[in-house]
């Protein structure tokens, strides 16, 4: 077949798969683009202004996000510990099948997404930020770990082999010979991953979680638009003003 | 000093182990993880569940295919390689710039909102179920592949759209002969990788209501069906592993 032709074929491939998909969920994208469902939508966007600004209202706000950074940096240094904890057998110092085990347990973690963590520890711990904070650990030590392991894996074993063939106890050995090296890589992942955190964490109130979510999810339930509003360019500004102050961090480190 | 900066957050985040060991929620946790064995493998359920998976790969595609047709054109005007005001000053300097930064200013504003945010508004504007997670998918991916689309643009060989927009061709015919045809690789392989992305963003999005997988794992949560949380998080990870490896094959077969 040449070139050409399996371009065309893809082409169409890619064009059924679509159409069959709008079918299946009996969707017509001609309806949900023409000018009733714009002007539905262009009434129900025209609720939400002006966002609301009034000063009791924004010291809520405040509250929201400051609980949403604790969230973040909490479940950001809980993950930080664990992840060390799972990275030193998932790096394969302590045998071949407590890395495999660990490993097994590092993917699990990771791929259960950090939202349907928090649908989980809303059970275990209750409505509010504690569940939040466990969920984001849970989700971080497995990304946390998998990335800290490879940091352990990668690290030069020249100084910790010559503390032991000194005769200094294992323990010792990697406290000081290999940690001090992987310790600058292990804080810029980790500084990387709470960013990205302050972003997760705005969303996990949307399952009770606690934090700006939560207040989202209920004033647009409570059909308060414009504090919805509110709460939504609060979110913005926090993940932008992370995003800065991270980018400041970064270049002095 | 590390005890100072801890102590608030601690307290900000209600930070109390002991819930976890208090006696009611402690049993609520354990009859609802002792129900994850067995699974539900229920004929009815079974079914149910293969109609949320094949749901959530439908929302994952079609967001996909929405967000190609938003992203296109905002690429197409974004992207500086097409731009004809950089060959030289002309009439069109300042509206043409005015344009661009506009479309730019529409992308970032688009992929700025994380899709769950998007999708709980759309829930509540177009009601529960699918349509609202498919329009999220779109929105929001339509604002990130429309950057990145301008950007592989802007970063392959540019210079034959230059060469025709110098000879006096129009924008689209510049794009379509000078820069589609060595990008057209790249582009593709991006947009499959969202459709990877989709697929995950489409389960977490069914939480807040948007159909699919999602959906149903809260309603199997909310009602502390253990053995149906069970399944529902079996097929998810086996969802995204096969999305995992049937998208590095396609891009496999693209490069």
């Amino acid at each position: 077949m040449t070139a050409q032709a399996k371009g065309w074929l893809a082409t169409v491939a890619a064009f059924a798969v679509v159409w069959a998909s709008f079918r299946y969920l009996s969707i017509d994208p001609g309806q949900l683009f023409n000018a009733e469902s714009g002007r539905q939508l262009a009434d129900y966007a025209s609720r939400f202004f002006p966002p609301e600004t009034s000063a009791a209202y924004l010291r809520e706000i405040g509250r929201g996000a400051v609980e949403t950074l604790a969230v973040s940096a909490l479940g950001t240094l809980l993950a930080m510990a664990a992840g060390l904890a799972l990275a030193l057998p998932a790096s394969g110092r302590f045998g071949a099948i407590s890395r495999l085990a660990v490993r097994l347990v590092l993917n699990f973690l990771r791929s259960v997404p950090e939202l349907v963590w928090g649908a989980l520890m809303v059970l275990a711990a209750g409505l509010g930020p504690f569940a939040g904070t466990l969920a984001l650990a849970l989700h971080t030590s497995g990304v946390l770990g998998r990335l800290f392991a490879e940091a352990l894996e990668n690290a030069p074993p020249e100084p910790a082999r010559a503390l032991s063939a000194a005769g200094s106890p294992s323990g010792l050995a990697f406290l000081y010979g290999t940690f001090p090296v992987v310790m600058p890589q292990l804080i810029a992942y980790s500084l990387y991953r709470w960013e990205m955190n302050v972003r997760m964490a705005t969303v996990l109130g949307f399952v009770g979680a606690g934090g700006l979510g939560q207040m989202l999810y209920y004033e647009l339930s409570l059909l308060r638009e414009p504090q919805a509003c509110t709460v939504i360019i609060a979110m913005l500004a926090l993940v932008i003003l992370i995003d800065a102050a991270s980018a400041w961090a970064r270049r002095r480190l | 000093m590390a005890a100072l900066v801890l102590w608030p957050l601690l307290v900000l985040a209600e930070f109390r182990p002991g819930v976890l060991l208090d006696p009611a929620n402690l049993r609520v946790m354990r009859d609802f993880l002792g129900a994850f064995f067995p699974p539900a493998l229920q004929p009815d359920f079974i079914a149910l569940l293969a109609r949320a998976t094949v749901e959530t790969l439908a929302i994952a595609t079609a967001g996909t295919a929405i967000a190609m047709l938003i992203a296109m054109p905002l690429a197409f005007v974004v992207s500086d390689a097409l731009s004809v005001s950089r060959i030289g000053p002309g009439p069109g300097r300042v509206a043409g710039g005015a344009v661009r930064a506009a479309a730019r200013l529409m992308t970032a504003g688009l992929r700025s909102i994380p899709e769950v945010v998007w999708a709980l508004l759309l829930v509540r504007a177009f009601g529960l179920g699918p349509a609202a997670g498919v329009l999220a998918i779109g929105v929001t991916y339509g604002g990130m592949l429309g950057k990145v689309y301008a950007e592989i643009l802007e970063s392959g060989d540019t210079r034959p759209a230059r060469s025709l927009l110098e000879a006096g061709s129009g924008r689209l015919a510049a794009f379509s002969y000078g820069l589609l045809p060595g990008a057209a690789q790249e582009l593709a392989s991006y947009t499959i990788y969202r459709w990877e992305c989709g697929v995950r963003a489409a389960v977490v999005m069914g939480l807040v209501g948007a159909g699919g997988l999602g959906q149903l794992l809260d309603q199997s949560i909310k009602m502390l069906n253990g053995g149906e949380v069970a399944t529902t998080l079996a097929v998810f990870l086996l969802l995204v592993f096969i999305a995992d490896a049937l998208s590095a094959a396609l891009r496999k077969l693209l490069a």
